[in-house]
């Protein structure tokens, strides 16, 4: 692999640029595998980076039934933040945050990270008792956060509307390492990453069976053609029921579809990302002047990968409230993401009923901002049978009652 | 936009009238029941990507709650049916039959596979 650096946009301008070779292979199928990642996502891909990187196991494929972060990775409002109150939350997000802030010079890759601060307004008194809760919480648990005044959330948002018709700014929970990040590219890096260390990135190859034998399982039967392997990991995001049908157990999970929709570009007006839970909207201000907003879930199981548009109407609601300026913005874009949610709302990273078979689901509306984390743990998981950060998550704790008692998915009210 | 009829008072409803309801026909549990049987009733849930029962609430309209068969993939409505019912009814099986030639369901007689 050619690193990119400052030296190669030089040499390849003096040439026309016809230097640039592929970020990735696209291979064939091998027809046998150490490990199967299934879905090649931000978590598949992570997952597979750190199995390489953290314990030398590189004959991995990553198979993808569409196009490499074609899903939620590529789906997402790319925020970034790690302000949870329960201690399992905090740790596999605050693991994930500290790995996006050298991501870009790990991977060798401009992931484009900008810890530009994330304000979480409150304005409720439950609110208010909430965030403050949590901001001690996460001195706790070395997660900077801090509980700040409305008047200093007008200072860092010029244009928020203290004084909203319905619910008015009583403060917010300030995470100042907080920011986005460049969603593909997040997916291409660890792509880069994985196919230098030798792995196969097999795009268009949708997995249509898992094979086990006396309860382990032993391969996957995909459109390419069987592939054996001695471990998968299913990372499939909304299709994490429907995969892990085909292994033979269920899952604690419904599938629906979240929306995200973007204005078009304007100048720059807010330099921090702001979540507005209560009125129930988020945006933040991408690198390009587009407003970033997200909205909310629908009600009913979907696989459609589009929502219902009065919840968008919600949502510009709750933004026009909170931002007169946005009243007069035109949309550029809307979509849809089918996102899987628990019973608890917090992911699963787990074994399961069937041995050597692994997986990492259940990240809701929370996906992006945990790439790292759930990679970097997911692939402890897969390769030593346990990993600190994911003891809370076992698919046991819901027989067990140890749920943990946290929306984690958001932080919204769905 | 997703469009149920009631089919108690007839009212063809939108989705803002309607609050979802989740998977219908699952077996309700009770005491002497064994921590599988509770978890499974409580968490573990179908989420299949095709055809899907489940239950709304006419909300905003007559107040009842009834079923509905809808494709999860496509949007599709087989079909609304009635409340007092614990597995689904058999002219709603075949209004699926019909679009789904060879679809098959899990038993619905203990609520598992």
């Amino acid at each position: 692999m050619k690193r990119y650096s400052v030296f190669a946009v030089a040499r390849e301008a003096l040439r026309y640029h016809t230097g640039w070779e592929r970020a990735w292979r696209s291979p064939e199928p091998k027809r046998h595998y150490d490990v199967v990642i299934v879905g090649a996502g931000g978590h598949g891909l992570a997952t597979a980076y750190y199995l390489g990187k953290n314990f030398g196991i590189t004959n991995v494929a990553i198979i993808e039934k569409g196009w490499l972060g074609g899903g939620n990775t590529g789906r997402n409002t790319t925020i970034i933040r790690s302000n949870y109150l329960q201690d399992p939350s905090a740790a596999i997000y605050e693991k994930a945050r500290s790995l996006y802030e050298t991501m870009s010079q790990d991977l060798n890759y401009n992931v484009m990270f900008s810890p530009r601060g994330v304000i979480m307004l409150a304005q409720t008194e439950h609110e208010i008792r909430g965030y403050k809760r949590t901001a001690h919480a996460n001195q706790q648990q070395g997660v900077q956060t801090e509980w700040i005044t409305p008047e200093r959330v007008k200072e860092i948002v010029p244009i928020i509307n203290l004084h909203g018709p319905r619910y008015p700014v009583l403060g917010g929970l300030w995470q100042e390492r907080g920011g986005t990040a460049r969603h593909d590219a997040v997916a291409w890096a660890y792509a880069r990453a994985c196919s230098d260390m030798g792995m196969d990135i097999i795009q268009k190859c949708e997995v249509t069976g898992v094979r086990t034998e006396n309860g382990r399982t032993v391969g996957v039967d995909t459109t390419k053609g069987p592939i054996d392997c001695d471990k998968i990991g299913m990372i499939v995001a909304g299709n994490a029921s429907v995969l892990s049908e085909m292994a033979g157990f269920r899952l604690p999970m419904e599938s629906v579809a979240l929306q995200a929709m973007v204005s078009e570009p304007i100048k720059p007006c807010m330099d921090v990302v702001v979540m507005a839970n209560t009125v129930h909207g988020y945006m933040s201000q991408s690198d390009k002047g587009e407003m970033v907003i997200g909205g909310g879930t629908d009600g009913f199981n979907n696989y459609t990968q589009r929502g219902s548009f009065h919840h968008i109407e919600e949502t510009v609601r709750a933004l026009v409230e909170t931002f007169p300026m946005v009243s007069r913005l035109k949309m550029l874009r809307q979509w849809g993401g089918i996102v899987d949610v628990t019973g608890d709302r917090s992911p699963i990273i787990s074994k399961t009923p069937v041995q050597n078979c692994f997986i990492n689901c259940g990240w809701g509306t929370g996906g992006f901002k945990s790439i790292p984390g759930s990679g970097w743990a997911m692939a402890e998981l897969m390769a030593t049978g346990h990993s600190p950060l994911t003891e809370e998550f076992s698919i046991n704790r819901f027989k067990e009652g140890k749920f943990i008692d946290e929306s984690v998915a958001a932080g919204v009210a769905h | 936009m997703l469009i149920l009829e009631c089919p108690y008072c007839g009212v063809k409803a939108e989705e803002t009238e309607l609050a979802a309801g989740g998977e219908a026909h699952l077996k309700r549990y009770g005491p002497g029941s064994s921590d599988d049987e509770f978890h499974d009733y409580l968490f573990m849930r179908e989420n299949p990507k095709g055809v899907h029962f489940e239950r709304w609430r006419h909300a905003n309209g007559c107040g009842k709650w009834f079923h509905a068969a809808r494709c999860t993939m496509t949007l599709e409505v087989f079909g609304t049916y009635t409340a007092q019912t614990s597995v689904p009814t058999q002219e709603i099986l075949d209004k699926i039959a019909a679009k789904r030639p060879g679809w098959t369901w899990r038993e619905f007689s203990d609520g598992q596979k």
